[in-house]
């Protein structure tokens, strides 16, 4: 247990102690070596680099230098990364081995370790962190402490104004004064469907009941995203004093944080937060001398897409089958164990301590009309700089792709965003400029959805695309309802006809007809959003639909039986690369002399179009 | 007590008014508009899963599930609009791409939920054809068949087991299109936890689930010459078994039921209300002798064999609760077999028993390691009140004109014959009930000294 | 008769179970602990289940195959998983399954004879910048190639 006046010390001399994490041009002796221990750079073997560091540090017996683990710093192409604050010199792709030129060089002699610096699109030598293009356009809110503090110590949570916004709470203001400053803040759901939150929060402060929950939802499911998950790794405590506020505001004292298990590093990292917080007096009772009390279990999530919706979600926590109910009633009305529950994702409840420090007034100046605040997107796909990035609502897809994200590797020409995972569309180039919000993305038939933003370049069939979203829809579905349970099983079955070459030009108006069919009669949000993908190919690249129809011809090649590897005869110079490349020894040629590809053997894995240094293959 | 607010809303352009708390759907079959359903079961299986019963409120986005959604005041609604019958043809054009389509040898043909609204809609033909869910049939046990490719995942079957039964021998199982109504471990069922009550073959919409048939094998024995075949015919069957020939609920045709049973063959029909007075007397000589000799009491009967099932299942520890006499028709079938076929003095396994049945749990009863005598069986088929209608059927008998006729009368309780049974076998034949009321009132006052 | 497995694997759940209160919602709780202790979840311990807290096994055994992470079956002491997440899948994640399909004779879902092998897909394991990944038990191979996985499933075949 802590009083307020003990939090506030440990925290600013916590501060003084890591100025040098936020402040550039500290000139002191004193370093620290940031390792990046999100999920990426975990599997690329960074706990084995801090390690390393450790115990180097440990053998030269050096005492102005201490290495941490933090959370992500968004450009996970590059990891592991390893951050030397304060000149925030940033170095990537380190192994383990590096970990002592890094300290004999850096540290010791204050020189760069060249070889190991990060390197932009261009190919030329970034030293600084913050000089990456990648960082120019973004804005963080939500991420704010990821990659800066360690997440699993409080103090240096403490250090950045942490829990300062649940002290205001109960100190200063009213369960409605908080409500009106997130509903001023004009913050909307991270989750996807942006449902205005401060809203949502007045739904469940109304109600009468002697018991009500706060629930995060940290099932962040949609392939190829990852923002939720890193902001539990990079900055737990923030997600756990938004619930805490939530709680007060809403007349909830219990929570529960539904996070996938396949997020271990992420679990880990909260129950040793919950633990924390727990010991400071900031979870349970009396929380900070009053009388309000609040206590945060977590639930594990056992790998079932559904459960991000908030029904199914529900269900799971009360260890059933993650089914979704039918609404209305509406969760805030009738939620766990039919009492009013407040759910909202993990972004949204990074938002929260900002908007209740900084002011609603200060949120809502960025944005645009209809969107206030950040985003943050995982970007992914055929785009330079892969990573996480959260840059102001309005900003547009171009900037995203291009300045952030660098462009399109390989000198390969940019096809298609994809939006909104399973739920959401394709989007092509002519709506690159289109200024993210959440009206503008539904307008161009995809939608936010949580936040996965992945690139395709013009290698891509787009109908394969779609049926790789319908293959995840059909895996995912729960099977509650006809319309989603069946219905997608069959847009799936027209899509691989599509896509084999068997098709009739009937099978499109059908497929159009279930997908729009599925999408009203479905009972939750899966089903009503799963045919988009398809509706959104369907109406950007009707022409690819038509050729894979009509013409029996799949212009990318990614279709197998559309499709066949073929040696240019011309081109080809004998040079023996593909036929080494090849893993089912397909291919086969007298070196110096032209190659051939066994089609009976061939799998179309296209290693060796990659192989090919004279372009023959295609 | 308190009165309801009333909800007032327009279905299809009628004004209806209704209580608070009602479901759409309830308030337009209340006004005379009917809403099609088809997994719904009104207070069993309300969940909204098939999608047949959505309708159009004005306002709202999307379809509403008019089977459970509440009336909200001033709400408009229209129950067949170009949206919602599409909604629904869509819904049927699925559910039948997923069925196996074999209604001309159904059980079900003619009385099938699916068939009905597929004739309704107009599904004419097979618009998605694609992978089938499952394509299995268990019919391990002897009581239930449960053929997967024609399940159309409605749950009634689950919702009836787990919640009105308290069994949960099935659950939803399986993800997505995947998803079937399994057993725990994908098991038979006849090796699951199911007591064989039969409820969830009356839930049941389609053919998924049905009694197994028995009438193939008892026809082979009616056409036998060399043997006797006796039937023997439950309290519920004369009462039940009018309506599958046009009669009113509950019509009394036990005479022409007797009729019917000769004309297919049957050399003697017996009432099973005889083997219900043997067991009531044996059950009364056990209780007895529990109380005499301090044995576990309560008392708990032992005939239904469901019931029986249950207990084994779930309650080990306490089966010597259970009376040890056997069921009615398992009794009479052992009387059959010995001390009728000495009267009639015929070999006893030239004599094949037949219990006609209001409950399938018999047709695994009969089945059961005890229910045995010198390697004969008590009881040799058991066939379903329905089972017996079909055979009336096929052997195109008028039943409805057919003339009366009574029981056999060689064995009969009230007023004639009475005999004790002790342990199975017959220990005293009385002349009269009085006789064995006094018997009876005797053992129950000497019952109470001893409990003294 | 049961049998020395069957006693232990009951033994071990009743001990995971008394860490628990008897309230159905840690079903999925219990689950998972179940499922990491024995690679799967056994019938017996599903029965354990049904009884401490009071639900029908069938109802277990439904939530059991509803979500992914649980499974009736053991894994193969390797189990090779490929992850066909968006971003991965943009990467040619799908040769690449197609390929482990191919190398190990097993298809999703499915444990070699030996057991040594198993072989599964999964949905984005959060590394989308090293696109496209597969995993082998807790082993994470980046930027994976064919070629790649060949090796390494080489690898791991000459290892007990």
């Amino acid at each position: 247990m802590k009083t307020i006046e003990e939090l506030h010390k440990i925290g600013e001399e916590k501060r003084k102690e890591l100025e040098l994490r936020v402040n550039t041009n500290l000139d002191i002796r004193e370093k620290h070596i940031l390792v990046c221990h999100g999920t990426g750079c975990t599997s690329s073997k960074s706990p084995e680099i801090l390690n390393n560091f450790n115990k180097i540090i440990k053998k030269k017996k050096l005492t102005n230098v201490r290495a941490i683990m933090t959370g992500c710093f968004g450009i996970c192409s590059k990891g592991p990364i390893v951050i030397i604050r304060p000149e925030n010199t940033f170095y990537s792709m380190v192994t383990p081995d590096d970990c002592e030129e890094i300290i004999e060089k850096d540290i010791i002699k204050g020189e760069r370790v060249e070889r190991l610096l990060c390197k932009d699109v261009t190919g030329k030598m970034v030293e600084r962190l913050n000089d990456l293009d990648f960082y120019k356009k973004q804005k963080r809110i939500a991420l704010k402490n990821c990659g800066v503090i360690n997440p699993e110590d409080i103090d240096e949570y403490l250090a950045f104004d942490g829990y300062k916004a649940l002290e205001k709470v109960l100190k200063e203001m009213s369960q409605d004064d908080v409500i009106k400053e997130v509903t001023d803040s004009g913050l909307r759901g991270r989750g996807g469907a942006g449902f205005p939150t401060g809203k949502k929060w007045s739904f469940v402060k109304i109600e009468e009941a002697k018991q009500k929950y706060v629930v995060c939802n940290a099932d962040e499911g949609d392939p190829g995203a990852f923002m939720d998950r890193s902001i539990l790794e990079g900055d737990p405590h923030c997600v756990i004093e938004s619930m805490i506020i939530a709680g007060y505001a809403v007349g909830a004292n219990k929570g529960y944080i539904y996070v996938r298990a396949e997020y271990p590093i992420a679990v880990h990292r909260l129950e040793v937060a919950i633990k924390q917080a727990k010991s400071y007096g900031l979870l349970g009772k009396k929380i900070m001398g009053t009388d309000f009390n609040f206590d945060l279990e977590i639930r594990l999530g056992a790998g079932a897409f559904v459960c991000g919706e908030e029904t199914a979600l529900l269900e799971s926590i009360e260890g059933k089958r993650g089914q979704p109910r039918l609404k209305p009633p509406y969760p805030a009305h009738s939620g766990l164990w039919g009492c009013p529950t407040l759910i909202n994702n993990v972004e949204t409840y990074a938002n929260i301590t900002r908007i209740i420090l900084n002011g609603a007034k200060w949120y809502s100046s960025i944005g645009t009309e209809t969107s206030k605040g950040t985003k943050v997107f995982a970007l992914g796909g055929d785009v330079n700089n892969v990573g996480l990035v959260e840059v102001p609502m309005g900003t547009t897809l171009r900037e995203i792709v291009f300045d952030i994200g660098g462009g399109i590797p390989n000198g390969r020409k940019f096809k298609a965003a994809q939006t909104g995972g399973p739920s959401g569309g394709c989007i092509p180039e002519e709506h690159l400029d289109t200024p993210i919000d959440y009206e503008s993305l539904s307008n161009i038939d995809s939608m936010m959805g949580s936040g996965g933003l992945i690139v395709m370049d013009d290698s891509k069939c787009m109908v394969n695309i779609a049926k790789f979203y319908l293959e995840f829809t059909v895996s995912e579905s729960c099977g509650k309802c006809t319309p989603c349970r069946i219905g997608t099983k069959r847009m799936l079955e027209l899509l691989q006809k599509i896509c084999e070459g068997k098709a009739k030009e009937e099978d499109l108006t059908n497929l159009k007809n279930l997908a729009l069919g599925i999408k009203k009669a479905s009972v939750c949000g899966l089903g009503q959003t799963a045919p988009n993908p398809v509706l959104s190919t369907m109406k950007y690249f009707e022409d690819e639909y038509k050729e894979h129809i009509i013409d029996k011809k799949c212009r990318a090649k990614e279709c197998k039986e559309l499709t066949q590897i073929v040696i240019d005869k011309e081109k080809c110079k004998g040079c023996d690369l593909c036929k080494k490349a090849c893993p089912v020894s397909a291919i086969s040629g007298e070196p110096g002399k032209v190659h051939e590809i066994d089609q009976s053997k061939c799998i179309k894995c296209r290693t060796c179009l990659q192989k090919c240094p004279f372009k023959a293959i295609g | 007590m308190e009165e309801k607010k009333m909800i007032h809303l327009v279905i299809d352009d009628v004004n209806v008014e209704v209580e608070e708390g009602t479901t759409i759907l309830s308030a337009a079959r209340k006004a005379n508009i009917d809403i099609p359903t088809l997994c719904f079961l009104k207070d069993i299986n309300e969940n909204g899963d098939c999608r047949m019963c959505v309708v159009e409120v004005e306002g709202r986005r999307g379809l509403a599930t008019s089977c459970i959604q509440k009336v909200e005041e001033g709400m408009v609604v229209h129950t067949h609009s170009k949206d919602v019958v599409e909604a629904r043809k869509m819904v049927l054009d699925l559910t039948v791409s997923n069925h196996h389509r074999d209604c001309l040898t159904c059980i079900r043909s003619g009385n099938c939920e699916l068939q009905a609204l597929a004739i309704k809609y107009n599904v004419q033909n097979v618009k998605y054809d694609g992978k089938k869910t499952k394509n299995v049939v268990d019919d391990k046990s002897p009581s239930i068949v449960r053929d997967f490719k024609k399940c159309i995942l409605c749950r009634r079957c689950v919702s009836t087991c787990k919640k009105v039964q308290e069994i949960g021998a099935i659950d939803c199982t399986g993800r997505g299109f995947d998803s079937c109504i399994s057993t725990a471990g994908d098991i038979s069922l006849n090796d699951s936890n199911c007591v064989f009550c039969g409820q969830c073959i009356e839930s049941c919409p389609t053919g998924a689930l049905h009694e197994k048939d028995d009438t193939e094998k008892l026809w082979e024995k009616l056409y036998d010459k060399d043997i006797i075949k006796i039937a023997q015919t439950a309290p519920a069957v004369r009462a039940g078994l009018g309506e599958e020939f046009g009669e009113e609920l509950g019509y009394n045709s036990e005479g022409k039921m007797v009729t019917a049973l000769k004309r297919l063959g049957f050399d003697k029909v017996f009432d099973t209300n005889t083997g219900a007075d043997f067991t009531i007397m044996e059950e009364a000589n056990e209780f007895i002798d529990r109380v005499q000799g301090n044995k576990t009491l309560p008392m708990i009967t032992s005939c239904c064999p469901a019931w029986v099932r249950f207990a084994e299942k779930n309650f080990p520890d306490e089966l010597s609760h259970l009376s040890s006499c056997k069921s009615p028709h398992q009794m009479f079938g052992a009387i059959l077999k010995s001390y009728y076929a000495k009267k009639l003095n015929v070999d006893p396994s030239k004599i094949f028993v037949v219990s006609i049945m209001p409950c399938i749990a018999k047709k695994y009863e009969i089945t059961r390691p005890e229910m045995e005598e010198d390697g004969l069986r008590d009881v040799d088929c058991v066939i379903t009140t329905r089972e017996l209608a079909r055979m009336i059927k096929q052997k195109d008998l008028d039943f409805n004109s057919l003339e009366e006729s009574n029981f056999d009368d060689d064995i009969k309780f009230s007023g004639t014959t009475l005999i004790k049974v002790k342990d199975g076998e017959i220990d005293e034949t009385y002349e009269n009930a009085d006789e064995i009321e006094e018997e009876l009132q005797e053992l129950l006052e000497e019952a109470k000294e001893n409990t003294k | 008769m049961e049998n020395c497995m069957d006693k232990k694997v009951r033994k071990e759940t009743k001990e995971i179970l008394s860490k628990f209160k008897k309230s159905k919602d840690y079903l999925i709780m219990i689950l998972e602990e179940v499922q990491s202790k024995f690679g799967y979840i056994p019938q017996v311990s599903q029965m354990e289940i049904s009884e401490y807290l009071d639900i029908p096994v069938a109802e277990i055994y439904g939530v059991v195959t509803f979500y992914s992470r649980f499974t009736t079956k053991p894994k193969g002491k390797y189990n090779v998983s490929v992850c066909l997440g968006t971003a991965c899948f943009v990467k040619g994640s799908k040769a690449i399954l197609e390929r482990a399909k191919q190398k190990l004779g097993l298809e999703e879902g499915e444990t070699s004879k030996d057991g040594k092998f198993s072989l599964d897909s999964t949905r984005c394991v959060g590394a989308c910048g090293l696109a496209p990944v597969f995993t082998i038990n807790n082993e994470v191979y980046g930027k994976a190639t064919v070629k790649k996985l060949d090796e390494v499933i080489d690898e791991y075949m000459k290892k007990d």
